[in-house]
């Protein structure tokens, strides 16, 4: 494989699987939100 | 109604990036990365993907979100609320339902074909065929030459609709975590076949890295070509299932204290892992390791449907009889997840706007969208081969997901205004967003999707050729033979035919929108009034 497909693929790769893991592992890693949830603030039906 | 939330949040994202995850992935950005130049195209597609896609994204989330707030679950109340109860923004939300439901009409009929063909490599139904014999096949299947595409079909059909049926945490999300592994772990499989692939072994001419390298050496002339730039734009668009409402449904489903911004990049960047490192290490390497470059340049011209469904059926047939099941299993296989995580998305806004406004069950809502479905798509299964499927595809899942995309952006930014809307996305956020974004979504992501709407107008396949229909009347002036002639008439017919079709669904819709306003002003609900 060329030289200059070679560092372009791995960086176009790098940066995408990194990307990607990094914000999956962010998801897995924050919790469920706070149980006191504003939907029981009763928000008005809009239309 | 018992108010309706996800399950878990790894099932919601993996759910948003079934959503994203198409048959595209695998079969367009190829198709479109070889017919830009290869390594031309990459640069122009992640610099389109950090300057359009991701805005989309932040402004989809954020919208969905607001709009279940106040217990809507479909654009069109969604756009109203977002614009502070202004009448005409309810009608531009009809596009949301009205493009999920087309494109669910003939995306199903699609996703069947890779169920059929699934079954097909599985029963060993391409050994000892040749390349001309397995294209043909292809050609008898969409020519319903057997009752096999209706079976699938309705099958595929009945499959989405028991899905949806059973809810967002007891369906979609179930099968977005059954289907986005697999599809993962198939992928990885047949790009290790790809790329692996050696000169001289199972038949192949050139070693999978040969495609490789057409498609990653860096071409930095390309930056300055437009139509590489439209190209990638278009792709980026396509490939994240904005413009279509139905990540404003998923993202309508969230519990106000939840996040937006992570959760809109994590989604979108596992699409891009799906698309960028997956969807280039399959369909390129292998066809081009044998075929070569320029018989793939020549045959992706039309997309990557036929490279997909003609050709690598009998390509994998090189590999062994039993390899050949397996990757065949593993390519149909992962089409058919790719096909039908999208699929269910496109179910929900239908759903949620029949269950908000005229209060229906889900299940009853669930089974009329597989009805609806199964009659919209009815045309475009038996009259295929006049064009019906592709004007579907072209109006519906082209030009309306341009033209919503660029409104919606518009609204969030400039009507909602645009310290409003950065509120919105940052609400909650786990992540810190770079506020260069809000810049961006006010000013970048907005003249990004004008350029690409202008784009789009002109040209021999813009949207102007196309009302008049000049291709087809071209291709009659050139015809001498009278069946010729006879056959593009009746071409001409459907086409149009399908186009009033589908806009006399989008004032259908455009009624029952209106309906459901009378009922809530009946009901005394008050628009949502901003006083900043």
């Amino acid at each position: 494989m060329k030289t200059s497909a070679l560092i372009t693929m791995l960086l176009a790769n790098g940066i995408v699987i990194a990307m990607a893991a990094y914000f999956f592992w962010r998801v897995l890693r924050s919790g469920p939100p706070d149980e006191v949830d504003e939907d029981k603030a009763n928000f008005p039906r809009g239309g | 109604m018992s108010k309706e939330n996800w399950g878990s949040r790894v099932g919601l994202v993996l759910a948003m990036a079934g959503n994203a995850v198409g048959l595209g992935n695998f079969l367009r950005f190829p198709a479109q990365a070889i017919q830009n130049g290869g390594g031309a195209f990459i640069i122009p597609y992640l610099v389109c993907f950090l300057l359009m896609g991701l805005p989309l994204l932040f402004v989809e989330w954020s919208m969905g979100r607001y709009g279940g707030r106040y217990g809507d679950h479909s654009t069109p109340f969604i756009l109203h609320n977002v614009s502070g109860g202004r009448s005409l923004w309810k009608y531009v939300g009809v596009f949301g339902i009205f493009t999920n439901l087309a494109v669910a009409a003939y995306y199903c009929y699609l996703e069947s074909w890779t169920l059929a063909y699934v079954w097909r490599s599985v029963s060993g139904a391409f050994t000892g065929y040749d390349s001309a014999a397995v294209s043909q096949m292809f050609t008898d299947y969409v020519s319903l030459g057997t009752s096999e595409p209706i079976i699938f079909w309705i099958l595929c059909l009945l499959l989405n609709t028991w899905i949806l049926s059973r809810g967002l945490a007891g369906g979609v999300e179930v099968a977005a975590k059954v289907g986005m592994p697999l599809l993962i772990l198939f992928g990885i499989f047949l790009a290790i076949r790809g790329v692996t692939l050696k000169e001289g072994v199972d038949g192949a001419i050139y070693p999978g890295t040969e495609g490789l390298n057409f498609l990653w050496t860096p071409q930095f002339d390309s930056i300055w070509n437009f139509k590489v730039w439209l190209a990638a734009a278009g792709q980026v668009f396509f490939t994240l299932s904005v413009g279509m409402g139905s990540i404003q449904c998923y993202a309508s489903y969230l519990r106000q204290r939840d996040d937006v911004a992570l959760n809109a990049m994590s989604a979108g960047w596992m699409n891009e892992f799906v698309e960028v490192v997956l969807g280039a290490s399959i369909l390129i390497p292998i066809s081009v390791g044998y075929l070569g470059v320029e018989r793939v340049i020549e045959m992706t011209q039309t997309g990557g449907l036929g490279l997909g469904f003609r050709t690598l059926p009998y390509l994998f047939q090189q590999w062994g009889p039993i390899l050949a099941a397996l990757a065949g299993m593993a390519w149909f296989g992962l089409l058919f997840f790719a096909g039908i995580t999208s699929s269910l998305a496109m179910g929900t806004p239908v759903i949620g706007f029949l269950r908000d406004e005229f209060g229906w069950k889900r299940e009853h809502a669930a089974w009329v969208f597989g009805g609806l479905t199964l009659l919209l798509g009815a045309p475009t299964v038996f009259f295929f081969q006049y064009g019906v499927f592709d004007e579907y595809d072209y109006w519906a899942g082209s030009v309306s997901l341009v033209v919503f995309a660029m409104l919606e952006v518009i609204l969030f930014a400039w009507v909602f205004g645009m310290d409003n809307a950065w509120a919105e996305i940052t609400r909650h956020a786990d992540i810190r967003v770079p506020k260069v974004y809000k810049y961006i979504i006010k000013y970048v992501t907005p003249v990004i999707l004008i350029v690409v709407f202008l784009g789009s107008l002109f040209g021999d396949g813009g949207i102007l050729a196309k009302i008049v229909n000049k291709d087809i009347y071209e291709a009659m002036s050139k015809a001498t033979d009278p069946m010729e002639i006879a056959e593009l008439k009746k071409k001409h017919l459907f086409v149009n035919a399908s186009r009033w079709l589908l806009v006399a669904v989008f004032v259908l819709i455009a009624y029952m929108v209106w309906l459901a306003d009378r009922k809530r002003k009946r009901e005394g609900y008050i628009p949502i009034i901003r006083n900043d």
